[in-house]
């Protein structure tokens, strides 16, 4: 915005001050000069998305340099809800480890829960009961659905569907409405723990989880009927924001982002774990690679994940949630009352006033937690946004010494200036949605 | 840093991943009062402070294949120490050849490792190189998995960067020297990513506190967790 002074002398005027005599730089021809080179160099805006901002996904900060409605560069700026989750983690026990990383991608709890518990579960060189597992990947698939739901929500909210946003969160608080009856949470459960899940499910518990079941498809009907033939909704995600195979593996993108380009790599099926490798189920995939696929793909990964409930509510044998080891199995007994998960009084009978050994047991459990074997891992799942890695290292003490969180929205994050730049400003917005990061799982 | 904690036990190069013998004593964390736990003449050796023992070969399935590949292209000495653990395999290399390797991991036709899942930075203050940087590789094509571990000390902290290779390391390499001042060198734009720019200290280390302030409960008053007595 500089404009050049034409006025009586073409070039600057020298001026006396304190500091002595000043020249200006300005003046003469060099803006016209700089204007031949670069015509539409005045006309480049900066300009802020965020962090605090309804349409960019939580505090994510975009830095976008402009030509008129065209990005030419984008700047994605991260850390504004960088907790210390990993640092905190290394002051408390491999228990207490649970209700630090569901709290970083708070979409998908339980998948925070099952990588660290798998990995401290390998450290220890235990198995889970087969009850827990599948009860896992029930908890896994109805988390996948709800934090889709929310993908779609939120994408459509940014895309102006706003009937796409209440339809998904409505949806989804049925699915919260689950985790809270098996839980006694909606959200951040430290459900999972090492060496099982913290409680069987409740009486009632699978009917509630069927009875969803059946009732999902005519949620994703709606959704269909809402935006597939929408046209506004095909110009605004169509060839928007495209990356195919090789820029997604350049670039560490997994998850549906990567199978909306083409690619079926699924952990479940590709590196099986929880049992995965005997469910029945397909992976979507789509040859788009923009925001549209990605859409398809979400929408077919919860018909699958219906599909892998259904089975797992078959599979579901009666026997132990939790290892039988009672020097690992911890918390020692829980139960769920009227106001939620708390003390089984049964427990708290047997340890106040039957056996002192077993208060003696309680008390070191709770208060110094297992040992676990010196050595490192890593474990991976596949979260609703592409491969959760943990990398947990042990000391062989009652804490972890380090964990690291492979976080599928932190490594995504970094495709949003190859999906962006050269398109439109709005197409930022769709591109971005379309990865579906979590700034609390990217941040961490 | 290393010298007040005893003698290093092998040759001390850059790089390397000998550690130095460490001991700690008593059971639990406080040591302001004195002794009513009656372990306080407990002395044990940390098991991070020992040796990093290569694992014997033949290693048994792919790992094998790996090394092998890993030697003929890059020479004898590029695997500095080998460790199979709970079924995973770590590859110790020199800092300055983590690019090296991680070329030929990708593009070598028997390894294809076309992924690079993570890197991360782990800090061994018992050891002289206490900085490790480590790597996650992926082989989408024969579903493999390895880790690349690698250890500088606090006087160069210098990592050559993967970024040529694998474009995800940027951000992840950012990460590393924001929590623990590992320089990665050749890396486009080395800043800050989770901190503020103008933070100092690099807080995943393990000598940089934890903070955090003590809360007053009925009349109690509860330290903060790093403040707290608590188990070794």
């Amino acid at each position: 915005m500089t404009t050049t002074e034409h006025g009586s002398d073409a070039y600057a005027a020298e001026r006396d001050t304190t500091e002595g005599r000043v020249y200006t730089v300005t003046g003469g021809d060099w803006d016209e000069l700089v204007a031949s080179v670069d015509p539409v160099s005045e006309e480049r805006l900066i300009v802020n998305l965020g962090p605090q901002h309804p349409s960019t996904h939580g505090v994510l900060r975009l830095v976008c340099e402009l030509e008129g409605e065209t990005v030419r560069s984008v700047r994605p700026i991260v850390g504004y809800l960088h907790t210390g989750i990993e640092k905190n983690m290394e002051y408390r026990t491999w228990v207490q480890g649970t209700t630090f990383v569901t709290r970083a991608d708070y979409l998908a709890p339980i998948f925070n829960e099952t990588a660290y518990c798998l990995a401290v579960e390998k450290l220890l060189g235990i198995e889970v009961p087969g009850r827990a597992d599948v009860i896992r990947v029930i908890m896994m698939e109805l988390n996948r659905i709800s934090s889709h739901l929310v993908a779609l929500a939120t994408t459509g909210m940014e895309l102006g569907a706003l009937s796409m946003m209440i339809y998904g969160f409505r949806d989804r608080e049925y699915i919260l409405d689950i985790f809270e009856a098996v839980c006694g949470l909606r959200m951040n459960m430290a459900y999972v723990r090492p060496g099982g899940v913290a409680q069987d499910l409740p009486p009632g518990g699978i009917e509630k989880i069927r009875e969803f079941t059946e009732y999902m498809p005519k949620g994703l009907a709606d959704y269909e009927g809402l935006l597939t033939g929408n046209a506004i909704w095909q110009e605004r995600t169509q060839g928007v924001g495209y990356l195919d195979v090789s820029g997604c593996l350049a670039l560490g993108v997994t998850g549906p982002v990567l199978r909306s380009a083409g690619l079926p790599w699924d952990l479940r099926k590709t590196m099986p774990y929880c049992g995965y490798d005997e469910y029945d189920f397909e992976v979507p995939t789509h040859n788009g690679a923009d925001a549209w696929a990605r859409y398809l793909v979400r929408l077919d990964e919860i018909r699958e994940s219906l599909k892998i409930i259904r089975q797992g509510l078959d599979r579901l044998e009666p026997g132990p949630v939790m290892v039988e080891d009672k020097k690992i199995a911890w918390p020692a007994q829980l139960a769920l009352g009227g106001d939620g998960m708390g003390n089984s009084l049964n427990h708290i009978r047997h340890i106040m006033s039957q056996s002192m050994e077993a208060l003696i047991h309680h008390f070191k459990l709770v208060t110094e937690g297992f040992r676990v074997p010196a050595g490192q891992v890593y474990a991976a799942v596949e979260a609703p946004r592409g491969e959760l890695g943990i990398h947990a290292v042990s000391d062989g003490g009652t804490r972890p010494f380090r964990i690291h969180m492979r976080e599928p929205s932190f490594v995504n994050l970094q495709a949003i200036p190859a999906l962006a730049e050269g398109g439109l400003l709005a197409d930022v917005i769709a591109g971005g949605a379309s990865l579906d990061p979590v700034m609390g799982g990217c941040d961490r | 840093m290393s010298d007040e904690h005893g003698t290093g036990t092998g040759e001390d190069v850059q790089g390397g991943v000998q550690p130095v013998g460490m001991q700690r004593k008593g059971l639990f964390g406080a040591a302001d009062s004195g002794d009513t736990s009656g372990f306080g003449g407990l002395v044990q050796a940390t098991p991070l402070g020992a040796e990093v023992v290569s694992t014997a070969e033949p290693l048994g399935g792919y790992f094998d294949e790996i090394l092998a590949a890993l030697r003929e292209l890059l020479g004898e000495d590029v695997v500095r120490a080998v460790v199979v653990d709970r079924g995973e395999l770590t590859v110790y290399i020199a800092p300055d050849r983590t690019e090296d390797v991680c070329r030929v991991m990708r593009d070598d036709e028997s390894l294809r490792f076309e992924l690079c899942n993570s890197v991360s930075g782990v800090d061994y203050p018992d050891r002289r190189n206490r900085l490790h940087v480590v790597y996650h590789l992926t082989s989408m094509t024969y579903r493999r998995r390895v880790r690349l571990e690698t250890a500088v000390g606090l006087d160069n902290p210098v990592v050559h960067s993967v970024t040529s290779v694998y474009p995800t390391a940027d951000w992840q390499e950012r990460e590393t020297w924001d929590m623990f001042g590992v320089v990665f060198e050749g890396h486009p734009h080395l800043t800050r990513i989770l901190m503020p720019d103008d933070w100092e200290g690099h807080p995943q280390r393990k000598d940089y506190p934890l903070g955090g302030i003590a809360v007053e409960y009925k009349g109690a008053h509860i330290p903060p967790p790093d403040e707290r007595r608590s188990y070794k």
